[in-house]
């Protein structure tokens, strides 16, 4: 059985998504004056932590599933 | 120049450990020479079609296509709306069967069991050719871009995007491309959309932006709606900046260079072929689809907000020698305009990742038909898998150092979209005929094939020879030929007469030679590579949202709905 690619984007994008919210939180609110004003870090980083959350569910239950049933064979739903 | 903060850095080094994490983690799955280069044909179908457009997602198309964003606006939108979900959609639903049934290696081996030896030998000549072209040009755009925005190193730029590519590659053969690719496909998305949605908020949404590309188009002698709008300016070539006319549009750029690349082109076509069943391989293009028609808001729209706010704020894109805007570096300039720290260490890590994926699907495509059709072909036939499989692993390492010899040759253009399609037009433009003819007409021989093949690929060349863009002098913007017998009004027009004069050529050829020919394949040989000669696939049992015809349908009417509202 391969990699569930699932799991390094989660893994990825969750960890995106948790420095950009922690940044944000810190940063110094200058930096946003490119941005419209908007901190944009903290919205950006809930959003990727969002996906990136998502994707771990997701494949985290496909593992167990793939444990618990392990004679199942539907290739469409785990690589 | 750019100043990134520790939090940038964090988010490249994070990145590209992941990107060879992944390469790691895969290394144990290559065991044969169909492990490394055709993923033992186990990928299911989500993977395969977002790979299927993140390996084409290389430099020319998020520099490419924001760069033609600002130069033409929204008629860049055809190359997608026009040009590639149609192929798209046909790829899928009607040649995947002859691709992926006939359980051919690649596209060379296809052409050698429809055809005969020497059309595999010519396709996988000029194929090998273009995709280290191609992987060179993403190297090139990598490292220069990274010198100008962030003041490293060219060389070292060269050097680090090869040794990663070459990494993952090299541990996990197609596999690793293809989930390396998926991963960019996620990373460019979501490090983009920050921008549009930003440069939109500041311009006002769309209708603040179409008011400012007003001023945009007629500052520049057309009519208001020439930057904003995609089909209303289409009756005459002097009428829109792209100096095209909707002839040559739709049958240029849509029929024959986009059906060209994306029904052909191995680069793409691999990644259908590594799906895990048949079923999963016509789904491929079709589940690209759908990302792909959205992408012009992600590529091109970034442009388009770049000349707008160039023209309206007097300054904004830098200036080449001759004073038009550099078109290029609309997007990277829109990246350091509107991203702070952090979002900007995400929206460059997509970036780099874009140049990657582009060169990592040329580098597992080179590899494939070097081994396959080359060198297991005329070098060295007979030997056991595993020495293909460390040929495999030595045509990479080479592909890689032939990209850079590429990148270091890479420096002529100003648009490197017109460079490639450039390329597109001399060698796919014609292939696409010899396909459609191959696949749809049993009576084609091989000698049709290759000599239509040659004929194609010649008449572009002459045609590009005997023409001028406007405002060009002659060279490799074509009038090498000695006499320039007509002037297009601009080089997109050009190329698009060039892939019609090079299909049409290719594809009369080939009907007349074919029908003066004897044929060298029986009935019995061509089943399951022609279409009258195979079994129908039937989407039975399927639901509807996996039954490839019902998705190309969907496909197809969510396309005109765009066209309709952007038109």
């Amino acid at each position: 059985m391969k990699l569930d690619l699932r799991l390094p984007i989660g893994l990825l994008f969750t960890t995106y998504g948790g420095l950009f919210v922690v940044f944000g939180l810190t940063s110094d609110h200058a930096i946003y004056a490119r941005s419209l004003g908007i901190n944009v870090n903290l919205w950006w980083g809930l959003v990727l932590l969002v996906f990136g959350a998502g994707m771990l569910v997701v494949s985290l239950r496909a593992t167990r599933q793939g444990v618990s049933n392990p004679s199942r064979t539907d290739s469409t739903s785990t690589p | 120049m750019m100043r990134l903060g520790w939090v940038d850095y964090t988010v490249m080094v994070l990145y590209f450990t992941f990107v060879l994490g992944i390469g790691w983690m895969l290394r144990r799955s290559v065991r044969s020479s169909e492990d490394f280069f055709l993923s033992g044909r186990s990928i299911p179908a989500w993977i395969a079609g977002l790979a299927f457009i993140s390996a084409n997602l290389g430099a020319q198309e998020v520099i490419g296509m924001g760069a033609s964003g600002a130069k033409y606006g929204m008629m860049t939108s055809h190359f997608y709306w026009v040009g590639a979900i149609p192929a798209m959609v046909f790829v899928g639903i009607f040649m995947m069967p002859f691709y992926y049934g006939s359980r051919a290696r690649s596209v060379p081996e296809y052409l050698k069991l429809r055809f005969d030896e020497k059309t595999r030998g010519f396709n996988a000549m000029t194929f090998a050719v273009m995709t280290v072209f191609s992987s060179g040009i993403s190297m090139y755009a990598f490292a220069k871009l990274l010198e100008l925005l962030l003041g490293w190193n060219f060389h070292a730029s060269v050097l680090l995007s090869a040794v990663i590519v070459l990494g993952y590659i090299f541990l996990g053969g197609l596999t690793s491309a293809i989930y390396n690719e998926v991963l960019q496909f996620f990373l460019i998305v979501l490090g983009f959309l920050p921008l549009v949605l930003l440069g939109l908020k500041d311009v006002g949404g769309w209708a603040g932006l179409s008011a400012k590309l007003a001023t945009v188009a007629t500052n520049a002698g057309y009519p208001a709606g020439a930057w904003s709008e995609s089909w209303r300016h289409l009756d005459s070539a002097a009428a829109n900046p792209m100096g095209v006319e909707w002839f040559s549009m739709v049958m240029g750029l849509g029929f024959v260079l986009s059906f060209g690349y994306w029904c052909t082109d191995f680069l793409v076509v691999q990644r259908a072929m590594a799906a895990d069943s048949m079923a999963a391989a016509r789904r491929t293009p079709l589940v690209a689809a759908f990302p792909k028609m959205l992408f012009p808001f992600l590529v091109i729209l970034p442009g388009m907000l770049a000349i707008a706010l160039h023209v309206t704020r007097g300054t904004f894109l830098p200036l080449e020698s001759d004073g038009t805007p550099n078109y290029n570096l609309a997007v990277p300039v829109m990246l350091g305009h509107y991203l702070p720290s952090g979002v900007l260490g995400l929206g460059l890590t997509a970036l780099m990742a874009s140049f990657m994926s582009g060169m990592a699907g040329n580098v597992t495509a080179f590899n494939t038909v070097w081994t396959y059709d080359i060198y297991q072909s005329y070098l060295r036939p007979g030997q056991s898998d595993a020495h293909y499989l460390r040929m495999g692993h030595a045509a990479t390492v080479f592909g890689i150092i032939l990209s850079g010899a590429a990148a270091y040759a890479t420096t002529r253009f100003n648009n490197i979209m017109d460079m490639l399609q450039l390329v597109f037009a001399f060698v796919n433009a014609p292939l696409f005929a010899t396909f459609l003819l191959g696949m749809f007409w049993r009576r084609t021989t091989g000698h049709g094939a290759f000599f239509g093949l040659l004929t194609g690929t010649a008449a572009a060349a002459i045609q590009h020879g005997l023409t001028l863009p406007h405002g060009a002098t002659p060279g490799l913007k074509g009038g090498f030929l000695g006499a320039v017998v007509h002037t297009y009004p601009s080089e997109m027009a050009q190329n698009f007469w060039s892939a019609i004069f090079a299909w049409t050529a290719c594809f009369t050829t080939t009907i007349v030679i074919s029908l003066l020919t004897r044929r060298t394949k029986s009935d019995q040989d061509l089943k399951g590579l022609v279409y009258s000669l195979t079994p129908r696939q039937t989407d039975h049992g399927l639901p509807w949202y996996k039954a490839p015809v019902t998705l190309g349908v969907i496909a197809l009417g969510l396309t005109l709905v765009l066209n309709i509202i952007f038109r």
